[in-house]
């Protein structure tokens, strides 16, 4: 067994998981935050992308011992509950930008992501380019990048990152 | 996944005696291609072996005339280094053309070239640029460290610590992704380097990495893509799959090197 120590969506959470844990089982089965996904659990599908210090990764390819001591942030962390919902959550909603809704928490958690790194103008080839490593088998993509396109432009405007 | 016991060492000296006292113990540092084959347990490592808390160990920097990058600096940062972009423009955007953005946010340098995957991106850079691979116990040349596929010169206690890679004159690398799994069907990184040029090869030879002296000795004479001109390359000893044959590689290798040099000659 094997002691951990980190902040997930700003608390401070304890454990003693079997090493083998991954991140995202940690995450779901652990503290039943069951908003991040396994999709294809082999690091190809992004539905379990969730925040590591401020940087998306996948966490179905990350032990949540090596998360020992760093900061998760996963979809139920982006906007308080009963607030309103996250500018990139609220532009999914808005325009649609999903079908079935299982990649949606990884589509969304990458799209913060993008913005923080490519800030708030993306052209739509930059957003299709940043969507290498989520899959969405339903939309043709088509409404996730116009999501994501609105979403970045309202977090200009918004008190949450 | 089979059950594993976690070290998680501050400096590589402890890692190394981790190593060298348990058995098939493995290193660990991003775990994106350890942890997938854990996973289908094509591997199972009784002790694992964490770098990623040994401070150091990722840094960027400026060395006289080498760029010199830690072993555990992920993907990312590689490719986001003003560092690098000022140094090896070309280093910087294979580093990201690896995986996808948050693969790179956890792959590192050191863990690509330790698994020496015959389809991975730094290896062709290594060998085009003339690295030297830092261990904790020597120096290696890419000709003595690479060793065929997904084998390297590393004994089972020996531990990268950083790459110096001497900065090019001029230098580009070229990726044909495979559709599917996006790793090079073939990937060309071309160096013109103070005292010659080197052609890299990635994806395409079945022991792995290789250089073409054919076209390097072209190359020499001007370094323009009009060198290549009617220049081939043998399907022989070339991967042959469903991805692609030997022949297809061959032809892709002289055209993504021809597009390498007028890349990097400012002409693409």
């Amino acid at each position: 067994m094997a002691k951990i120590s980190l902040i997930v969506n700003g608390n401070p959470v304890k454990d003693n998981i079997d090493p083998r844990t991954l991140l995202v089982q940690f995450l779901r089965e652990n503290l039943r935050l069951t908003g991040t996904h396994v999709g294809c659990d082999t690091s190809q599908c992004g539905a379990c992308v969730v925040h590591l210090d401020g940087k998306a990764v996948k966490s179905c390819t990350t032990l949540a011992v090596m998360a020992d001591g760093h900061e998760i942030r996963t979809i139920e962390g982006l906007a308080a509950d009963g607030a309103p919902l996250h500018p990139m959550q609220e532009a999914f909603r808005e325009h649609h930008g999903l079908q079935c809704g299982f990649c949606t928490p990884g589509m969304i958690m990458t799209a913060v992501d993008m913005v923080h790194r490519k800030g708030h103008d993306l052209s739509d080839h930059t957003i299709r380019e940043e969507l290498e490593g989520n899959l969405c088998r339903c939309t043709g993509y088509q409404n996730i990048v116009l999501s994501i396109a609105a979403g970045a432009k309202a977090m200009a405007n918004s008190d949450l990152a | 996944m089979y059950d594993f016991k976690y070290h998680r060492p501050a400096t590589v000296r402890q890692a190394a005696n981790l190593l060298l006292k348990n058995e098939d113990a493995k290193v660990i540092a991003g775990g994106h291609t350890l942890l997938p084959v854990m996973k289908q347990r094509l591997a199972s490592p009784p002790h694992l072996v964490d770098l990623s808390h040994i401070e150091g160990l990722d840094g960027i920097e400026m060395k006289g005339r080498s760029l010199v990058i830690g072993a555990t600096a992920r993907h990312a940062d590689v490719a986001s280094s003003a560092i690098v972009g000022e140094a090896i423009p070309a280093l910087a955007e294979l580093a990201g053309l690896i995986g996808d953005p948050a693969v790179r946010h956890r792959g590192t340098i050191g863990g690509s070239l330790a698994n020496n995957d015959p389809t991975a991106d730094y290896p062709a850079a290594c060998l085009a640029l003339g690295a030297t691979i830092v261990t904790n116990k020597r120096r290696l040349k890419p000709e003595e460290f690479f060793q065929g596929l997904f084998t390297t010169a590393l004994a089972s206690d020996e531990i990268i610590t950083r790459v110096m890679f001497p900065v090019p004159k001029k230098a580009a690398y070229v990726k044909f992704r495979n559709q599917a799994s996006r790793y090079a069907l073939v990937g060309v990184f071309v160096a013109k380097r103070p005292s010659d040029v080197r052609v890299a090869v990635t994806g395409a030879g079945s022991e792995g990495v290789f250089r073409v002296t054919a076209f390097e000795e072209a190359l020499k004479k001007r370094f323009s893509h009009k060198m290549l001109d009617g220049l081939t390359v043998p399907a022989q000893g070339l991967n042959s799959d469903l991805h692609g044959s030997a022949e297809y590689r061959a032809h892709l290798i002289a055209v993504l090197a021809r597009r390498a040099v007028e890349a990097a000659t400012g002409k693409a």
